[in-house]
């Protein structure tokens, strides 16, 4: 994506999620709750990309990043909002929206640093150990209710919000990756020792992909927040990081436009196979596995990027 | 004080249920370098397998016999060995020669398929199944200490185990290959050793102890479901990873430390609520100090 392509896609994406927007009342709720649960997926997973995919890193934690922003977002919204102008009100949410971000980039922070001396497996069961703690906080943190629950978030996030946060997740990463500085990310992807005798520091490259990520999975923590309005500590656990990495291997790690057309296939298709449900889990189990012996490069991938194992 | 010995029993025990399922994780890292996350679905099948067993046992043996106890718990080992040979053929073997991280991937694959598998209403389905009470169970009082037969059997069938186990991978010729193959596949083959065979063994070793921690923990617990091998296996590879992977006497003293350090913080007010978060920061502690864990040896990558 050359850099006058992407700036484009990203305001004409911003754009059209706006007019959609605005013809949202017309739309049946259930059909727009799937969009939005859709534009969210997107988030996720384009940032989960950037860690898994673009760093080679293997992150079990994105819920637990998501988390954080969720929970910080929606407190700023629910004791913020009574007390300003309800003019406001989108300036506070876009505001709350970035603190829950920041929150979660800084618990990325937190986890990239253990990250400077562990890899692969160890580091996947470490981000793993982050989420659940994260989890476990929250539900003995009273000021978030608990086990039972946050309730009484302000419905805020409309397609406009999701849809144009998803475009610039999309351009964000994308152009980060495709810049002279974000050629390193790949770099630490394909061989470390390498990249660090190329003069390029594989820790500081490491960190900052959790860091942008975990800021981007806490924006769509604080997006799902006020599209549901309730949040409880056990809609975050280590299944829902899954559902994200399913998202990410799907679409072939390293390839954003793969993984965002996964991440709509993946939350689109369960609402058609509801009565299928219980077979669900074991649908995603055999399409791992069968993924990764048959085809690890991902379903949606066609020589994008030259397949690079390692 | 006594409540203190208490608590050292009780963290005995539950310590000797994860450094069996530790050994496991252990193992396997030790020879293919990845961590087998459906280890600890081994575990459950061993349960139900025994959960399935037991009814048949007792129409032979009698109800609560020591030795139709033993029995079951041979052939649920047996079977599991079975299934973890099976897993390593057929998930692992085809990405022997790939990167880590497809194998990873793969064995959360594995692991969700058994779980969600196992929960799916025409396996075991997912509603909690009270286990049966193996052996006969009583309670020793001993200066104000309880000690349940339980207590004693699990503590008395990890110890025979570990024993076994030193003497089978330090005594004997396969345990030498065992130890050949972890420390270098193709020099191990041009030995003559057969690697394929011995990774074999190895899940079908690990998979049988993580059958008998399976059993040892259900019947800890009040029942057994298709989810419940996750809790302590994670603790286990925790145990496994502070002990210091690819080490078994690391695994083993891993594993009793986690398991007293979480009966003794289950014991303090306000901490209890925190039970399942303690694992996982102490096992970031000792990575971010230790990262080669308490008794392993640090490998510096080489070009």
């Amino acid at each position: 994506m050359s850099g006058l392509g992407a700036k484009r896609f990203l305001l004409a994406a911003i754009a059209v999620s706006i007019v959609i927007s605005a013809f949202s009342h017309r739309f049946n709720s259930y059909y727009l709750g799937v969009a939005l649960d859709v534009g969210i997926a997107v988030i996720l997973a384009v940032s989960l990309n950037l860690i898994n995919g673009h760093t080679g890193q293997f992150s079990l934690g994105h819920a637990g990043f998501m988390a954080s922003g969720a929970y910080v977002s929606a407190l700023c919204t629910i004791h913020v909002l009574p007390l300003v102008d309800p003019r406001l009100q989108p300036v506070v949410f876009c505001a709350s929206l970035l603190v829950g971000g920041l929150a979660a980039a800084l618990a990325g922070l937190g986890v990239g640093i253990p990250s400077l001396r562990l890899r692969g497996d160890y580091l996947a069961i470490v981000t793993l150990g982050f989420g659940e703690i994260i989890r476990v906080v929250l539900q003995n943190m009273e000021i978030v209710g608990g086990a039972s629950g946050l309730k009484g978030i302000a419905k805020l996030s409309t397609l406009a919000w999701v849809w144009a946060f998803a475009a610039v997740t999309i351009y964000t990463v994308a152009a980060l990756v495709n810049s002279t500085y974000g050629r390193g990310f790949i770099a630490v992807h394909d061989d470390e020792v390498a990249s660090s005798a190329m003069g390029i520091n594989p820790t500081r490259y490491k960190v900052v992909a959790f860091v942008v990520g975990a800021f981007f999975a806490g924006i769509a923590g604080g997006l799902y927040a006020h599209h549901k309005q309730f949040l409880s500590p056990t809609g975050f656990d280590f299944m829902k990081s899954i559902d994200i990495v399913v998202m990410v291997i799907l679409g072939g790690m390293g390839r954003t436009a793969g993984v965002a057309a996964a991440a709509v296939l993946l939350t689109v298709l369960p609402e058609f196979l509801r009565g299928f449900a219980e077979v669900r889990m074991i649908i995603y189990s055999l399409l791992i596995i069968g993924l990764m012996i048959l085809r690890p490069q991902g379903l949606f991938s066609f020589g994008e990027r030259r397949v690079k194992a390692s | 004080m006594s409540e203190f010995l208490q608590q050292v029993v009780n963290g005995l025990a539950l310590g000797s249920i994860y450094a069996l399922i530790a050994i496991g994780y252990t193992m396997v890292y030790g020879v293919l370098r990845f961590i087998n996350f459906a280890h600890s679905d081994i575990l459950m099948l061993g349960a139900f397998a025994a959960f399935f067993l037991a009814p048949k046992a007792q129409a032979i043996f009698g109800a609560e016999s020591v030795l139709g106890a033993i029995s079951v718990i041979l052939l649920s080992a047996l079977i599991c060995a079975a299934i973890g040979m099976l897993i390593e053929y057929l998930a692992y073997r085809p990405l022997r020669d790939r990167p880590k991280l497809t194998v990873l991937i793969t064995a959360i694959g594995v692991s969700l398929l058994i779980e969600f598998g196992c929960q799916h209403p025409a396996v075991f389905g997912p509603n909690p199944k009270a286990f049966p009470k193996l052996f006969p169970a009583a309670d020793y009082h001993l200066q104000g200490l309880t000690i349940s037969t339980n207590d004693m059997v699990v503590l008395g069938s990890t110890l025979v185990l570990l024993g076994a186990l030193w003497f089978m991978v330090q005594r004997t010729k396969v345990g030498a290959a065992m130890r050949a193959v972890a420390f270098n596949h193709h020099a191990a083959a041009l030995m003559g050793i057969n690697v394929s065979r011995i990774i074999s063994l190895t899940f079908a070793v690990g998979s049988a102890l993580a059958a008998v921690a399976g059993i040892l923990y259900a019947l800890k617990a009040p029942a057994i479901e298709p989810l419940m091998g996750i809790q302590p296996g994670l603790r286990a590879f925790i145990a496994a990873v502070v002990g210091g992977i690819g080490n078994l006497p690391g695994a083993a003293l891993g594993g009793l430390l986690l398991g007293a350090l979480e009966t003794f913080a289950g014991g303090i007010p306000g901490v209890s609520n925190y039970r399942d978060g303690i694992a996982f920061a102490i096992l970031i502690l000792i990575l971010l100090f230790r990262p080669a864990g308490l008794l392993g040896k640090l490998q510096h990558e080489k070009v």
